[in-house]
């Protein structure tokens, strides 16, 4: 299908919720696909079924610091010659383009780049949400290799890092991107056809659409939208999980940007300020939430902060010291929960010393 | 006993408050000088209330001159605009989601330029002399004497927008230089964008608070006056007078806790018709409903502190076309009693169909008398139907909900309105705005680096809000009243020992003179 004007809205708002408070302003993402598109290019979003077993596919990405982004936004024609420079390196044309992570500024991307490059994109990422590093990512978790890695920026400069590992290879293009300047365009993971229909998060960017869709669909209709996020998310095939996990306004906030991250901690209140608040830390997205001892979600699932009326998704450079928000989690997949992949974003990872439960286990 | 007043795109109103009681109020026009309007109308009202101009201690100025310029794009200048960012961020170019009519105002006049800064503190790329020089001939060949510089993450390094400044001023003698770094925080587009909106209003803001501060002197109020400020709170007038877009959103703002105020409602729908713009605000649990997304202000997108509020196009001033069944967004504005059919002018507004209704009684009814009647019922009813969708999209349930009416467009509702349990049309409801600018709160800001390694964070934020709290006091806060309205840090990464810029906003109510 053609990604037109019209869905980016939608398209935006459902990467916004799916970048659980990371993966880079929504805005900033639609605005670039919106001067693209309004300028005369076309964007196909294909079924990865579509793709043929020895297609050559590349995830591309703009890696980095989300409250960087916000100041020096991400570029497609630097990430056109990270796709070329891969191309080089392998010695023939890449075949589609692919999101590395669903959410946020990266399941846009792609699609200003597919438009550049007259690429398909395919409708499947790596993380069915957004991670904050490279490794985390069922390509990497099921046996596709990260490198060789292209960074590449504005000024033109690029490295190439291909290393023994994923973990390493995020450690070494980390730093790498924060000489750049704290955001970088990257390709990575270049792979089959058949592994991109194997070894994905099948039908992540329809899903943002979807999403974005219930949410503008609510406004619209002036229901109640985190009751239409409930329903679809109750409806979806398998049904997934959705909680409200709290509502409240931000007491206290910390971010930094650092490691070439922003990490940072958020403290919520209840509005008539009685009960225990609400912790919650990340590192470019929201990786736990906690009520005193007590945690209510962790990572991988889904925790989201949205505004309390709108239930507008904002990010962790969008919050402010007494904003209004309710905090929803939703689960993620099967294929996400595996003892491998919970070894690659399970909640030990981030320092969180606790073995993951399911949202739907957790709390009450 | 203060004063407060509104100046607004069609009317000035004006009350004197005594502690918490309205002791006098009046509604007059707004003139094209806007002065000799706020001499009338202080005038009117002090006689009014038979005080003497020495007997008033302060004056508080609403106005809502600089949003409306925007939004009808009117009575803006030409502004030049430099970002200093490159090779970065050349994917979204200075206004790229501006609304065309506003960009043929200000027009194009871009300039992408070397500079700006890593979040790390480094420089992208140097500023270029040899750029700004050749920007600001080509600025000053066509004629432009207001700019707005913005770089990348000025609000953590203020250096290369100055640089940029004092070069610009050194060629084009008399310019009015914005910078980013002043108006705004992290978030290089919406901060952009208020920088430009700012320069495209130093032509009016100069004429605006220097009528301001002649109106006064001629009727002698010698008391201090301020100019109300997107927050709720006030400003000095020579900060408004370079920084005019910071009162953006101030006219809802007083406007719905100025129908707070006289309603004493904690939850409802506030609708406060004016002259030319209609806003519709929610309060919620007393206050002005926030929004905690980026705000748009005439179709741009801004990062302020705002009221979620949605502004259409209807004012008692809104042009009526095609028989009815076309409404604004254009009016007539101030120039009402000169183009209005009641007024015996040849311009069919939205006040002549409430006259012609019998909705009002303004002007003189008879001349429009022969108005069709068809003509008069449909506009009226496009009126109501535009008020009931705007209730409906700030709505966020659809239970109906109270409906408070205030500002002089008022009598435009003659009926029921659907979405609402009942519509309210308090006492003085006309000079809502007014007394809202009146009762309006006192902020102390704390803006500065502050070092966490030695004493901690926890130990420097207290401290940093207690003595935004003193300055609210000192600066007039009743104590009991004193919140925190925001607290923002932005790490320093490129200085030593955990430097972080620390911006905190108290503000409370004037003592003594409190809203609740």
């Amino acid at each position: 299908m053609d990604i037109t004007l019209d869905r980016l809205h939608d398209l935006a708002r459902g990467a916004a919720f799916l970048g659980t408070g990371g993966g880079g302003d929504p805005y900033i993402g639609r605005l670039m696909l919106q001067q693209q598109l309004s300028g005369g290019g076309r964007v196909r979003l294909i079924d990865p079924s579509e793709l043929d077993d020895d297609a050559l596919v590349v995830p591309v990405a703009n890696m980095g610091a989300p409250t960087v982004l916000v100041e020096r936004f991400p570029n497609g024609p630097s990430a056109v010659q990270a796709v070329r420079k891969m191309e080089r390196l392998l010695g023939r044309k890449v075949d589609a383009l692919m999101p590395i992570e669903a959410g946020g500024v990266n399941c846009t991307l792609p699609l200003v780049v597919g438009s550049l490059m007259n690429l398909p994109v395919v409708d499947a990422d790596g993380m069915g949400r957004a991670f904050p590093e490279l490794q985390m990512t069922t390509f990497s978790i099921y046996g596709v290799a990260g490198s060789p890695v292209v960074i590449h920026d504005e000024h033109g400069n690029d490295v190439v890092v291909s290393a023994v590992d994923d973990k390493t290879s995020e450690w070494l293009a980390r730093v790498v991107c924060m000489r750049m300047g704290g955001k970088a365009e990257i390709t990575l993971y270049p792979m089959s056809g058949r592994d991109a229909k194997t070894k994905s998060v099948p039908y992540t960017v329809s899903l943002a659409l979807q999403i974005g869709g219930v949410l503008g669909a609510a406004r619209s209709t002036k229901s109640d939208p985190f009751a239409a996020l409930d329903g679809f998310f109750r409806a979806a095939r398998p049904p997934r999980c959705f909680k409200v996990l709290f509502d409240g306004k931000v007491t206290d906030l910390w971010r930094e940007t650092t490691r070439g991250f922003a990490v940072g901690h958020l403290v919520l209140g209840t509005l008539d300020g009685t009960g225990t608040p609400m912790d919650i830390d990340f590192q470019n997205e929201y990786l736990s939430a906690r009520i005193g001892e007590l945690y209510v979600a962790t990572t991988p699932d889904l925790i989201c902060i949205l505004d309390r009326e709108t239930a507008e998704p904002i990010t962790t450079e969008g919050l402010r010291y007494g904003q209004r928000v309710k905090v929803v989690g939703v689960g993620v997949p099967p294929v996400m929960r595996t003892p491998e992949a919970l070894a690659v974003w399970g909640p030990r990872v981030f320092g969180v010393e606790r073995d993951y439960i399911p949202i739907e286990q957790m709390g009450d | 006993m203060r004063i407060g007043v509104d100046v607004g795109g069609t009317n000035t109103d004006a009350v004197v408050m005594h502690g918490g009681q309205v002791v006098a109020a009046i509604k007059s026009p707004t003139t094209e000088d806007v002065g000799s309007g706020i001499v009338q109308a202080v005038r009117e009202v002090l006689v009014q209330a038979s005080v003497a101009a020495s007997a008033i201690t302060s004056v508080m100025i609403g106005t809502t001159q600089f949003t409306n310029a925007i939004v009808e794009r009117k009575r803006l200048v030409e502004v030049g605009i430099i970002r200093l960012a490159l090779p970065a961020t050349t994917s979204l170019p200075p206004l790229v989601d501006w609304p065309a009519d506003l960009v043929e105002k200000i027009g194009r006049n871009v300039v992408m330029a070397h500079g700006g800064y890593e979040y790390d503190g480094r420089e992208i790329s140097a500023l270029r002399q040899d750029e700004i020089i050749a920007a600001a001939r080509r600025f000053n060949r066509a004629g432009i004497r207001s700019v707005a510089i913005s770089s990348v993450f000025a609000p953590m390094n203020q250096n290369m927008e100055k640089r940029a400044a004092d070069m610009l001023r050194a060629e084009i003698p008399g310019v009015a230089v914005t910078m980013s770094s002043n108006i705004g925080r992290i978030g290089m587009v919406e901060r952009e964008n208020a920088a430009v909106m700012n320069a495209s209003l130093m032509e009016l803001s100069k004429r605006v608070v220097g009528a301001f501060r002649t109106a006064l002197k001629e009727i002698g109020v010698t008391a201090p006056f301020f100019i109300s400020q997107n927050d709720g709170t006030l400003m000095t007038s020579d900060f408004v007078e370079t920084y005019p877009v910071l009162t953006f959103a101030s006219g809802p703002t007083n406007s719905m806790r100025g129908a707070a105020f006289l309603t004493q409602f904690k939850d409802a729908i506030v609708v406060d018709i004016g002259g030319t713009t209609t806003d519709v605000g929610v309060l919620s649990q007393g206050f002005p409903r926030e929004s905690s997304v980026a705000v748009d202000v005439g179709g741009v997108k801004t990062n302020f502190r705002m009221p979620d509020i949605l502004s259409i196009g209807l004012g008692g001033g809104s042009l009526v076309r095609d028989d009815g069944a076309r409404i604004g967004p254009d009016s007539v504005g101030f120039e009402l009693p000169k183009y209005g059919k009641v007024f015996g002018g040849d311009t069919l507004t939205t006040t002549d169909l409430a006259v012609a209704s019998g909705a009002a009684r303004i002007g003189n009814p008879a001349l429009v008398a022969e108005l069709s009647s068809s003509v008069v019922a449909r506009g009226m009813e496009r009126i109501h139907l535009m008020l009931e969708e705007a209730i409906d999209r700030v709505k966020t349930t659809s239970a109906d909900m109270k409906v408070v009416l205030v500002g002089g467009g008022g009598v435009l509702v003659t009926r029921k309105l659907k979405g609402a349990s009942e519509v309210i049309l308090p006492k003085h409801a006309g000079v809502a705005n007014a007394i809202g600018a009146a009762i309006a709160q006192v902020g102390g800001e704390v803006d500065r680096v502050f070092s966490y390694e030695g004493q901690g964070r926890e130990l420097a934020l207290d401290g940093a809000k207690r003595e935004a709290a003193d300055r609210a006091i000192a600066a007039g806060a009743d104590p009991a009243s004193v919140t925190i309205l925001e607290v923002e840090e932005v790490p320093l990464a490129y200085l030593p020992g955990g430097a972080v810029r620390v911006r905190v906003k108290a503000v409370g109510n004037l003592a003594g003179h409190g809203a609740d």
